[in-house]
């Protein structure tokens, strides 16, 4: 059975993100990748992908996903393959100095 | 021969406000003869008591400085660029005065800075992008450390919601352009300082001009369009920037070294307009400020002082709530239009299109 074999990880949200999730910091999700897991994520919280999805189905070029503190741009994108325990930050860019 | 003559802020009152102005002459003594009859007591502020021209005062031909020529004698040809910098140095070694030697003692007792560094800070020029949230702590702590020269852009007015954060202003200050305000309060600080005030919108006309009479820049700009703008004048001036930005109970800090990846590496497009809130829309955690500022002010320092590791590579990132600092890796992206393998970009573009968003101006005060 694939489904027993499907990495949880922990995802992190910024503050602005966290509106989502009824403040939630860090939350728990499956799936075998990125992509499955902002899936299970969009299908609890819905409105998740489109805070981070563009209109190409592609993250946003001013979200950066970081597995492990590794930029995924870096490691195959939303395809990166997951394992149990991984750390997923999604993190948009703040222009706010003011 | 006509040539165009660069005049900073200082000066400018005595030139009709203006930064670029034509003068003609053979040489660089005729050009300036030129424009003392042009705007007279021009020549007065470049001399001393004893008539020859001021210790602090640096004229450049092409980014050459004429002592390095044939100093007023210096011959000219058509389109050369003239340039006339006061300098807090002025080409002498930096005397520490007994006041500086009490005032920078826990500096200089140090031997990662000693007298060479605290020096080295004094000669330094640092430009500040903003004088609001983290504008504020930045300057103030490099006002202290003694950086001599501290430049600030802000076209804005002081707020009463700017004071919740805000550090360089006071309630009395509700009115007033930040520059200013920014200014008293940091000569208030150290007396021993120059405050060059920018009192303009940083924009795709100005940028280069003002962030070329610095060594290291300083982010604390409150959008998007100004951070890209800021980012590639940085990057094709060749300066190091210091980066830090705040939202809610979020804050991000890093360096970009050139060559070693840029704003555009680690976000490659700006959010359409309205999906990355504001801090005046979302609001900000006042205290956070300091946290970021004083990281940038701190970057700023080693890079003076050539010590340790800059945060270059690395965007350190601060969640107030949990009081969590990371790190994660940042790399120079090899696509960047910017500072990749095959650029695009060699020249700053129009960053209110790129951006969709107006670089907000005095007419229209945006975040604050």
């Amino acid at each position: 059975m694939t489904s027993t074999a499907t990495p949880t990880v922990s995802v992190r949200l910024t503050a602005v993100l966290q509106k989502l999730t009824g403040g939630q910091k860090t939350i728990e999700a499956s799936g075998r990748t990125v992509a499955e897991v902002f899936d299970d994520i969009e299908a609890r919280y819905p409105g998740f992908k489109a805070q981070v999805y563009g209109p190409d189905g592609k993250p946003h070029r001013f979200v950066n996903i970081y597995l492990n503190d590794e930029d995924i741009r870096y490691t195959g994108g939303i395809d990166t393959a997951l394992k149990p325990g991984d750390v997923l930050d999604i993190l948009p860019a703040l222009a706010g100095g003011q | 021969m006509s040539v165009n003559v660069y005049i900073p802020t200082p000066f400018r009152h005595l030139v009709g406000n203006r930064a670029n102005v034509r003068a003609t002459g053979v040489t660089v003594r005729d050009i300036i003869d030129d424009l003392d009859r042009q705007y007279p007591g021009f020549r007065a502020q470049l001399v001393d008591s004893s008539g020859r021209r001021a210790r602090h005062i640096n004229i450049y031909v092409n980014q050459v400085e004429i002592e390095n020529l044939a100093d007023e004698a210096t011959e000219l040809h058509e389109g050369d660029e003239v340039a006339v910098i006061p300098a807090l140095a002025g080409g002498a070694p930096t005397v520490l005065t007994p006041e500086m030697v009490e005032r920078y003692s826990r500096h200089i007792i140090m031997p990662q800075v000693g007298s060479a560094g605290q020096r080295k800070i004094i000669e330094s020029r640092v430009l500040i992008i903003g004088a609001g949230g983290l504008g504020s702590p930045v300057a103030l702590y490099l006002a202290l450390a003694g950086v001599g020269t501290i430049g600030i852009v802000d076209f804005d007015v002081v707020d009463r919601s700017n004071l919740q954060r805000q550090i360089l202003h006071q309630t009395d200050d509700i009115g007033k352009p930040k520059v200013q305000s920014a200014r008293e309060t940091l000569l208030a600080h150290n007396p021993n300082i120059e405050v060059v005030t920018h009192e303009t919108p940083i924009t795709s006309d100005n940028a280069m001009e003002i962030i070329s009479q610095y060594d290291i820049v300083v982010n604390g700009a409150d959008n998007f369009a100004t951070r890209y703008l800021v980012n590639d004048a940085c990057y094709l001036l060749k300066k190091p920037l210091v980066d830090g930005s705040i939202l809610m109970f979020d804050g991000q800090a890093t360096t970009y070294l050139p060559g070693k990846g840029c704003y555009r590496c680690l976000y490659p497009a700006p959010p359409p307009p309205g999906m990355v809130p504001s801090c005046a829309e979302a609001g900000v955690l006042g205290a956070m400020c300091a946290t970021i500022g004083s990281i940038q002010a701190t970057e700023v320092l080693k890079l003076i002082l050539e010590i340790g590791e800059p945060l270059v590579n690395r965007l350190l990132l601060y969640d107030a709530l949990t009081l969590e600092f990371r790190i994660v890796k940042i790399r120079r992206d090899p696509n960047c239009p910017l500072c990749g393998d095959n650029p695009t970009i060699h020249e700053l573009i129009d960053y209110e299109a790129f951006c969709g968003a107006p670089i907000p101006h005095a007419a229209a005060p945006f975040g604050g």
